[in-house]
This record gives C-alpha cells, structure tokens and sequence, in this order.
C-alpha cells in the first residue's frame, strides 16, 4: 500500500474516464511518434543514398528534379546529356570520380539504371548471386526487387519504356535482359533497382540508330549520338565545390546540382507539411492535458470526503497533494508509453504499405532519443493539469468537509 | 486519557464551543451528550486534531497537541488517534483489506497484514477482507470502519454519531462493539451522541447542554 496503489485504485475505479484520457493522450503522442521516426528515417535513408556524391550534372531543368530523379530514382530525369561533354567533365581536375547513370526504361516499374560498376561499389553493394554485368543487356537485380519480381540468376525480362508502370506503354520486346546477378541489400536506392550497363540502354535503343549488332552499339553508335541522363561525381577536394558547379553551369549545355543543398531545400518543404501535423499532435496532447485535468478536479470533488477521511488517518497535506499530482503523471505516463507503442506499430504498418507501393521504406522498429523528451512532455502536461486538483486537495478543510458530510 | 482545560472554540466571532476543564484516565469510557447544534461534533474535531480551538489546551497521553507542527499533529493523530465517523467513508475503490492497511500506511506504521486479519477476524468480517465497500452492508461496513480505527491500536478512540439511524438491536451491537474494542488495546472511548437509548448504558456524561 502506497500512494501508487490509491491513485491506481482510483484509475480502475473511474476505468472509463481513464482509458478516454490515456487514449487522448496517446493519440497525440503516437502522431508525434510516427513523426519523429518516418522524418528521422527518410533523413536518415536519403542521406546515405547521397553520401559520397558531391554533385550531380544533368541535362538543363530543376536541379531539383536532377536530384530527385538521378539520386533516389523518384522524379523523372530533364533530360539527357551528351556524352562527349561528360567525357570532358571527367578530365576536369577537381573531378576524382564520376559515376554515368543512363535511364530510360523500367521493369514493372523498377527503374533500369545504365552505369558502371564504380556505381555498384560505391553503394557498397555484394553479390549474393552471380556476377556483375559484362556486355550490353546483362542485368544485376537490387535485393527488394529480386526479392519482389522473383527473378533469379539465368532469368530474362523485357523492359518497358519510362520510368513507371503505366498501362499501355511501349515494351522493348525486340530485346530481353538476361540476370546475371543478385545484390545483398544495401539500405540503399540500388535495393530497388536493376542494374545494367550504359551500353544496354543505347542497345534497346538502337533502332532508332539502325544499328542490327546491339552487342557492339558501343562501338558502333557515333560519340555524338551517345547520351547519358547524369553523373554523379566526387570532387576531388572540397575546393571543387566552388569551382566546378560553376563551370558546369557557364561551359556546358548541362546543369550542376548540389545533393546537399537539394535535400536540404526538399526537407524544408516537407517540414512545412510536418510541421503542421506536430502542432495537430501537440493540440491533441494539450486537449489530453485540459481533459484530465477535468477529469481530476471532478474527482477531486467528488472525493473531497475521502482526501478528508485521509486527512484522518494521518496523511499530511502535502500527502494529499503528492497523491493528485501523481495520479496526473500516472496517466500521462501510462498515456506517453501506449502512445509511443502505438506510434511505432503505425510506422511499421505504413512502412509494410509503402513497401508494396515500392516507395522509401521505414520501419516501427527503430527509436530515436527525441522520444524520451516526449514522455518528458506528456508527464509536464499531466502534472500540470494535476496542479490545481492538487492545491485544493492541499487546502482541504477536513473538519469543514467532515461537518457537512 | 486526556485532558482539556480552558477550552473555547468560535466561527467568526460566535462562541460554539465552551469547556472549562474536562479530564478522562486511559480507558476511560465518555459519551458528549447534547442536542444538536450544542458543538458535539466540534468537541470530537478538537480532540481528534482536526481542528485547532481558538484558545485552551488539549493533552491526549502526555502530548500536548497545541504545541505539535502541522505535520506532526497529523502524524500524531493517525497513531494515536482512532476516528469513525457517522458516515463511515470508507474508501470506496479499496478492498477491506486495503482499508486497513491505508490506515497503517497514513499512519506511518508498518504494513502488518497479521494485524489487518486479527482485527477483522475480532469484529467478525474477516470473511471481507477482499471486499469492496459497496459491496457491505451498513452493519458489516460499520465493523469494518471500527476495525480501520483500531488497527493502528490508539490511544483514543473517537466515534461521532454511531448509532443514529439504527434500530435498537442494531444500536446495542453498534455500541458493544465500539466498547469493546476500545476495552482491547486500552483505548480512552469518547462517543458523541444526542441518541437517548445509549446514555443509560455509559455513567460518564460530559453535558454540552449544561455548559454556560
């Protein structure tokens, strides 16, 4: 018997009110919850999917666009570039490496990526079956989309033109890609898509160029009719950040775009949206707060013949009043933990959705230390409320209350 | 026992209370008789430490309750000091047993389920002990309110009103119980009642009505 025994006794006793006031609280604290983990984990995931790469050309557009579309595979790409010029950038001396990215088409929505294999290393992605592409047409799968289209080494597949799974677009079916290897997952972009070399794209597109033998276009296709859609390049000290955007932007007919800044630029866009929802939370949580606070001081009324009776029974003042206060930190504890369970099964279940809609995945199990604050936050809201109900119980004429009853 | 001298107690002005000198030895068994309105309820509040008087002392065993803190005086009254009041107020969200051993907790003893289980078992409710109040009836719920009073075994015993509203075996039972107790751990008894049909069986009388 001791103070958690009576405030819980007198939780069960009023079991409604309390599981309406837990549940109110928890209701906030679960949106803030799945908040805090689905932006902590998208930050998180794009920035690994950018780490090491200093800047991205693409054709003229939306820097942006050439982010989104080159980096994490979401956007469509503005357009492509020459590959002569490309060829030029290389050699530029604050260039250490530049990885070419050529897309056109998709696999039931999976991007196809031309590249080479620097790109496979510097996701750092292993084999867990076959090889890495050699010739024209040869692909190597990311984990979830192996794991999704069931393709296995020594199977082929026809892609489609664009870059998602549209009804009615146009399938490349003069040409089928052969799996020649499976990757490990990453974490990364390259879990979700197949990979290829840059020849196979110009290969599926050869025809336009009359060019029978895809298995030397490389060859065969002139440099000027070669394309690429963007390059992910490394410089090759930090200095490079104030010399090669620039002479991206001014010598070439392609457009530099900085990774960092984008991402940074598209996380104060989403944080808007954010925004919004945590101060939604934090009325849900202040509302939570006014309601026990009600819910406290009826209580607090009805048993004033009990706080009395206690009184009684030697329970000093400042007994009583640490009894109301615990009782508010007791639902806003029992609040704060079932709000924080219930926020992490709501990531898990919308990252189970996204998976299946192939977007960026997050999952419910994961914690971030901002949590604690949370529970921190939900006990000051109940122990605020519980203020009041607390002073009046601190202030109990029991011989007055005794009288009358 | 305890000892009261000089005693005045007034709300805003207006003299309710008036004892001169009252002294009882320990064991001692008291009735406040009086109508109504005469300060019954205020003389038990006083002698209880639930009210300070306006002027006067009051002794209880040796301590002198004017010159106890706050919090001491609470302390002071949860050990030594036994109360049932005329509506019992158990609490309503604690077994029986948890009744008690909230009472041994207030008080600042320690928890001694033994004793809980003597005690029922001496007013015949042991059988309750995982029960809720509501779910009592008066006379079983008035055993249990004597057996919250006693658990801590005071040194005085207090009970305001017990018997109103009974019948008369009722009111026997109500009473015999009350003595009988106190008779157990040596507890000083004081009863305040306008309830006719106990006077006879108590000789020790302190007369509100016969007060200035």
């Amino acid at each position: 018997m001791n103070l958690a025994t009576v405030s819980l006794a007198y939780l069960r006793a009023r079991a409604l009110n309390t599981t309406l006031n837990v549940l109110l609280l928890a209701l906030g604290i679960a949106t803030i919850t799945l908040l805090l983990l689905a932006t902590s984990q998208l930050e998180e995931r794009m920035q690994r999917d950018a780490r090491g790469i200093d800047l991205v050309v693409g054709a003229k557009g939306s820097p942006m666009q050439i982010i989104l579309s080159s980096i994490y595979q979401l956007d469509v790409p503005t357009g492509n570039v020459s590959w002569k010029q490309a060829q030029e950038l290389a050699r530029h001396r604050a260039v250490k490496k530049m990885i070419p990215l050529a897309l056109a088409d998709n696999y039931r929505g999976f991007r196809i990526v031309g590249t080479n294999h620097d790109y496979v290393a510097h996701y750092g992605a292993r084999l867990v079956q076959g090889r890495l592409w050699q010739a024209p047409l040869e692909a190597v799968l990311g984990a979830d989309l192996a794991a999704q289209s069931n393709l296995a080494v020594g199977a082929t597949f026809i892609g489609a033109h664009g870059m998602g799974s549209r009804e009615g677009e146009h399938m490349h079916d003069a040409y089928s890609y052969q799996v020649v290897g499976v990757l490990a997952p990453t974490g990364t972009v390259v879990d979700r898509v197949v990979l290829t070399d840059v020849a196979s794209v110009w290969a599926v597109h050869a025809d336009q160029h009359d060019i029978k033998d895809v298995m030397r276009v490389a060859e065969l296709l002139p440099d000027d009719e070669k394309e690429l859609t963007a390059l992910l390049i490394q410089y090759s000290s930090p200095l490079g950040a104030a010399v090669l955007p620039r002479y991206v932007n001014q010598n070439s007919e392609m457009q530099a775009a900085s990774p960092a800044y984008e991402t940074a630029r598209l996380f104060s866009i989403i944080g808007v949206g954010v925004d919004v929802l945590r101060g939604f939370a934090l009325v849900l949580i202040l509302a939570a707060g006014l309601s026990v606070f009600i819910a406290l001081y009826n209580a607090l009324l009805e048993r004033r013949y009990d706080l009395a009776v206690m009184r009684t029974l030697g329970a000093s003042p400042a007994r009583l009043m640490a009894l109301m206060l615990f009782e508010g930190a007791m639902l806003a504890g029992i609040g704060a933990v079932l709000g924080i369970v219930m926020g992490h099964v709501l990531t898990e279940a919308l990252g189970v959705a996204f998976k299946a809609a192939k977007q960026v995945a997050v999952t419910g199990w994961a914690w971030v230390p901002e949590e604690l604050w949370l529970i921190g936050l939900a006990l000051a809201v109940g122990i605020f409320a519980a203020l009041l109900p607390a002073w009046r119980a601190y202030r109990t004429d029991i011989a007055a209350t005794l009288a009358r009853g | 026992m305890f000892t009261i001298e000089n005693l005045k107690h007034a709300y805003d002005g207006t003299e309710v209370l008036n004892v001169s000198r009252w002294r009882a030895e320990q064991g001692a068994q008291w009735l406040i008789i009086g109508p109504s309105g005469s300060g019954k309820t205020t003389l038990l509040h006083v002698l209880a430490g639930i009210l300070r008087p306006t002027a006067g002392s009051v002794n209880i065993a040796g301590q002198d309750l004017a010159a106890l803190k706050p919090a001491g005086l609470d302390r002071f009254r949860g050990r030594h000091i036994g109360i049932v009041l005329q509506r019992l107020h158990l609490m309503p969200s604690l077994t029986v047993a948890r009744n008690l051993l909230l009472a041994q907790y207030l008080a600042g003893v320690p928890q001694d389920g033994t004793r809980v289980r003597e005690v029922l078992a001496s007013l015949d409710v042991s059988d309750k002990a995982d029960a809720y109040p509501h779910e009592l009836s008066f006379g079983q719920a008035q055993r249990v309110a004597v057996a919250r009073a006693v658990v801590n075994k005071p040194k005085l015993l207090l009970a305001d009103e017990p018997t109103s509203n009974l019948d008369d075996a009722r009111c026997a039972q109500a009473f015999g119980l009350l003595e009988s107790q106190a008779r157990a751990c040596g507890a000083t008894l004081v009863v305040a009642t306008h309830d006719q049909r106990i006077k006879a069986r108590m000789s020790n009388h302190y007369d509100l009505t016969e007060q200035p």
